[in-house]
């Protein structure tokens, strides 16, 4: 009995001591919210009513509440720059970072929206510029309209004019971008493709070539991971076959779902997925990523956060990793967006004026960049603060046709894009080009423009 | 005590495969702790670290000890209440069959069945109402989310019991609570110790309720962890140390409840 | 029967549980009872009218076929497994072996670990890739020379969502293990001594005493795992993400209500979940309840 009883002598020590460091790194953490009702209800009864109402911290005292889901690595490094800055300029203002993480902020965009209907809203929140803000919040009328902040900023004319429209709605522009990420990227292994003799494909049946070359040469040609990023690559490979004009045609309705060149594009993609590694279904986007400069394949499309990845390996751009727009895109930047909203009925309204000031400025921008991995959405930032993959990619911000990408909700509403991700998932286990045809017009009739 | 036979350490042999089993995850967790960045790839996840370095457990424990405490105060009151409860509301729904009992136990029970998710909005919205927000909000909310499975528990514990255990206090005059007091409870305490397994490990990992009822200021250290994950490039090794350094306390707990598994509460109860 | 003092005394002691769950149960449920009832999609509630139109349109719906079946192959896989291992593994640390407080908390310790890491642990380990790539348990089988159980794990067609199963038995059969210690502990020494006086071997010591005994912690633990199994979402999306192959119910609620925005639809997922629950487990508590008042 007597090692039993040390045994949970030292348990307890333990216990006490991880509470008491805990007590010890809380205390300059003291809660400055809702005094009353602090003690955990001590009762039997748990009924509701007895409790007093939580009070209300004060309104005057300057703060903003500012909704996201950057929480960790290069995004929560961006952010705090950001938020430095904007400590630096409103220094009475204090600054909430309600970040909730979650990929593409699942997690934070389910507590948003129980806040909101509960009448709770933020002061601003993260969300992606074009569709995924407009077909949600602004429907919802739920964000406010921001023309009034652009005008006195001045950045109708700082922000490219191909933009603005993608993120207004019947003239009214509603949300401030900070960064632009690219999505029809393609990366590549250098050595890999030296050592098969393979150049860089720059339309679909150079790739198609590129890749049955690589494949009688026993490597995997295209790197893949899980459903999600395979909705990138079908978006990127529907830009790559119907070029930039009919593609944007899917999403105001003026391209067919139903036509023969969808359908091209359709048997194309399942085309391009027999290229593929056979576990993609259990890798990350991560992992994909990591196939390619492991030299386990050639190819990978994924947005350009993987040069993020890729610096943080320690890899070296050009000789561990190259990139190139995906086949048949060349010229296009199909792009998406982080950009912050202003709420309507904030509870601090001029905090999150400010927030929205600075996000949208130089300084802001310069400062959250070049730390998170994209590029500016403004366009007179500083080329040379960033890093070489970040600087080919601002040249051809300056100089493509832009159009929008599927997956991170610019051309599409999460409705729609839903609808569409189901039907995605289901042609990857049956792989029937007509159902997924069929159910890519009803998504679009059901949740898009199309009657 | 019975006398251990030899041939009962043959049992040692499944006993030491089945911990094998459970702690193989365990390994790599453990060695993935303790990776640099870079070494984290699927073809060497069984590799040992090329060099122990503390830096990630150093890291994490810095980002989830501010959040150690409020998942505590959340977590000894929510537990310990919903126990008490369930083994109050178990004691009358097994040995006090009013009228309705029979009815009232399914009818509790029930609650154990609905989707989480799919409560969160009116549940937010009520919270805000009465007011109750933040971590009080969150020890409530996992206490009456956890009656009906304490309930559960306690009352089918309960109800194996004998009757003639009550009748013996019954006829020397103790009314229920008396019954309460002086029998049951002592008996009762392997049934605490797996109820209150539970609800502490439920109530400590939960991340719905703690994500959608707290806010940054008082988030539990699921909701920490979480975060610390990141949205888009994730640090497994950080993320496993930091995994390992939440459990411990729910281990602590695991252990110390452990040694409540006594056999024999019963013995001698039926003599007389 | 019962003295008058202590009916009431009941009734107040357990009518706090019963408001709670008055409350937030059935009030919630009747909230998203009306919800399924109605057009809402998109941010704004919207109550209008709809009918039976969201579950109708589940029943012809592909996806949710998917989710049945799934939960029809996890169930079974996860709460026949559980049961069985956590019921031996309970006999076997019963047997009052050294070590047991050991073996105790490496058997519950997989309870304890966030489902995050757990789910990329066992991501991890039940990688199907092939040949030169190949690692997790499949490169640990080749390694030992037992080939034949290299398989795809969880990116099989159709089963694949049994090898998730695998997992949560791996997370759970630790605690169905800790109630039915905690109900063979209970069983009195005299009448398992007294059956072996009586000449009586182990194997019918267990089926005609113990076995009886332990069906109320049996119920407990069917119903305990049959709910987190019906429930299952943290944990397959940890494991395999959002995936079509192995989607759940609990996953197509959230997604189509929070990524979707259909919330009409989600709330008809929501109430069929609870109801083919309700089918199941109800009349198996009312059986127990009549076999107990025979008794």
């Amino acid at each position: 009995m007597n090692k039993k009883n040390w045994y949970s002598l030292i348990a307890v020590l333990l216990l006490s001591a991880i509470i008491l460091t805990a007590c010890g790194g809380a205390a300059p953490e003291a809660a400055p919210e809702a005094p009353a009702a602090e003690e955990p209800a001590a009762a039997e009864e748990p009924a509701a009513v007895e409790e007093p109402a939580a009070a209300e911290e004060p309104m005057e005292a300057s703060q903003v509440e500012v909704f996201s889901w950057w929480t960790g690595g290069g995004e929560a490094a961006g952010l705090d720059a950001m938020i430095e800055i904007f400590g630096a300029e409103y220094a009475d203002t204090e600054f909430v970072n309600a970040a909730v993480a979650g990929g593409a902020g699942t997690n934070a965009r389910a507590v948003l929206a129980t806040r909101l209907q509960a009448g709770d809203p933020p002061d601003s929140w993260q969300g992606h510029a074009g569709q995924e803000l407009i077909g949600t919040y602004v429907a919802g009328g739920q964000i406010e309209a921001l023309n009034d902040l652009y005008d006195a900023e001045g950045w109708v004319d700082v922000m490219p004019e191909t933009l603005i429209p993608l993120i207004s709605h019947e003239g009214n522009i509603y949300s401030v971008p900070v960064n632009i990420h690219r999505a029809n990227v393609m990366w590549y292994n250098p050595a890999v493709l030296e050592a098969n003799g393979v150049t860089v494909p720059t339309t679909m049946d150079e790739w198609f070539a590129a890749m049955d070359t690589l494949q009688a040469a026993g490597v995997t040609p295209l790197a893949l991971g899980e459903q999600w990023t395979q909705l990138h690559l079908f978006e990127t490979v529907l830009l790559g076959s119907l070029g930039s004009e009919a593609y944007d045609g899917l999403w105001d309705g003026s391209t067919d779902w139903a036509s023969a060149e969808v359908t091209a594009a359709i048997d194309a993609f399942a085309k391009v997925l027999t290229y593929t590694n056979s576990d993609a279904a259990s890798l990350s986007w991560q992992d994909a990523s990591q196939l390619v400069v492991n030299g386990d394949a050639a190819f990978n499309v994924m947005g350009d956060w993987a040069a993020g990845y890729y610096i943080e390996l320690g890899l070296t751009a050009m000789e561990d990793y190259g990139w190139a727009p995906t086949p048949g895109s060349v010229g296009v930047f199909q792009f998406l967006s982080d950009s912050f909203t202003l709420a309507v009925g904030a509870p601090h309204p001029e905090g999150a004026e400010a927030w929205l000031k600075i996000a949208g400025s130089k300084a802001g921008q310069e400062a959250f960049n070049p730390v998170k991995g994209s590029i500016c959405a403004r366009t007179d930032c500083d080329p040379t603060l960033f890093g070489e993959y970040l600087q080919s990619a601002m040249e051809d911000w300056g100089n493509n046709t832009v159009s929008g990408s599927l997956t991170h909700g610019v051309v599409a509403n999460d409705s729609w894009k839903s609808e569409i991700d189901t039907a995605l998932g289901l042609f990857l286990i049956d792989q029937g080009v007509e159902d997924f045809q069929t159910a890519l017009v009803a998504a679009c009739v059901a949740s898009g423009p199309c009657q | 005590m019975k006398k251990l036979s030899l041939t009962k350490n043959w049992l040692y042999i499944p006993l030491i495969a089945l911990a094998i089993f459970y702690l193989l995850p365990m390994y790599v967790l453990l060695i993935t702790g303790f990776k640099g960045f870079a070494e984290i790839d699927l073809k060497t996840m069984w590799n040992l670290p090329q060099g122990i370095s503390f830096d990630n457990y150093i890291e994490a424990y810095s980002k989830l000890s501010p959040s150690l405490l409020n998942s505590f105060k959340m977590v000894i009151p929510a537990a310990l209440i919903s126990s008490m409860l369930g083994s109050l509301n178990g004691f009358i729904l097994a040995k006090w069959k009013f009228r309705g009992a029979d009815f009232i136990f399914p009818f509790i029970l029930f609650g154990m069945f609905i989707p989480y998710q799919s409560i969160i909005i009116p549940l937010v919205q009520f919270m805000n109402a009465a007011g109750i927000t933040g971590l009080p909000g969150l020890a409530m909310a996992h206490i009456i989310y956890g009656i009906p499975i304490t309930t559960l528990t306690f009352r089918n514990y309960y109800a194996s019991l004998p009757e003639e255990l009550l009748e013996a206090a019954k006829i020397d005059g103790a009314d229920m609570l008396g019954i309460y007091r002086l029998i049951l409870l002592p008996i009762s305490i392997p049934s605490f110790v797996v109820v209150l397994i539970w609800q502490f490990t439920s109530a400590w990992n939960d991340f719905l309720f703690a994500v959608i009822l707290t806010g940054n200021t008082e988030w539990p250290i699921t909701v920490a962890l979480n975060n610390m994950a990141g949205s888009q490039i994730i640090s497994w090794n950080v993320q496993m140390a930091g995994s390992l350094l939440a459990a411990l306390p729910t281990l602590l707990v695991y252990m110390l409840l452990g040694r409540y598994f006594l056999r024999g509460l019963l013995a001698g109860s039926l003599k007389g | 029967m019962l003295k008058n003092k202590d009916r009431y005394l009941s009734i107040i002691l357990i009518s706090p549980s019963i408001i709670a769950v008055l409350i937030f149960v059935y009030g919630f449920i009747g909230w998203s009872i009306r919800v399924s009832l109605s057009n809402w999609k998109g941010l704004n509630p919207d109550y209008t009218w709809a009918g039976l139109k969201n579950y109708l349109a589940l029943f012809s719906d592909p996806r949710f076929h998917i989710d049945v079946r799934n939960t029809l192959i996890f169930t079974g896989v996860f709460v026949i497994g559980s049961m069985l291992l956590g019921f031996f593994m309970a006999v076997m640390l019963d047997q009052g072996l050294r070590g047991e407080g050991v073996f105790r908390s490496i058997f519950l310790f997989p309870m304890a670990i966030s489902y995050i890491v757990t789910g990329v642990i066992w991501r991890w380990l039940m990688n199907p890739a092939e040949g030169t790539r190949m690692s997790g348990l499949n490169l640990l089988f080749t390694s030992l020379n037992l080939d034949f159980l290299v398989n795809k794990w969880y990116t099989t067609p159709t089963w694949g969502i049994a090898a998730i199963a695998m997992t949560a038995i791996w997370q759970m059969s630790g605690y169905t293990m800790a109630l039915y210690l905690a109900g063979l502990r209970a069983i009195p020494h005299e009448l398992r001594e007294a059956a072996q006086i009586d000449g009586a071997s182990e194997i019918q010591i267990y089926r005609r005493i113990v076995l009886p005994l332990l069906a109320p912690v049996s119920l407990s633990a069917l119903i305990i795992l049959g709910h987190t199994s019906l429930k299952v979402f943290d944990l397959i999306i940890a494991v395999s993400g959002k995936q079509l192959p192995l989607d759940v119910p609990a996953i197509y609620m959230w997604q189509t209500t929070f990524d979707g925005l259909f919330y009409g639809r989600g709330a008809a997922i929501s109430i069929l979940l609870l109801l083919s629950v309700a089918v199941l487990i109800i009349p198996y508590i009312r059986y127990t309840l009549k076999t107990e008042a025979e008794q």
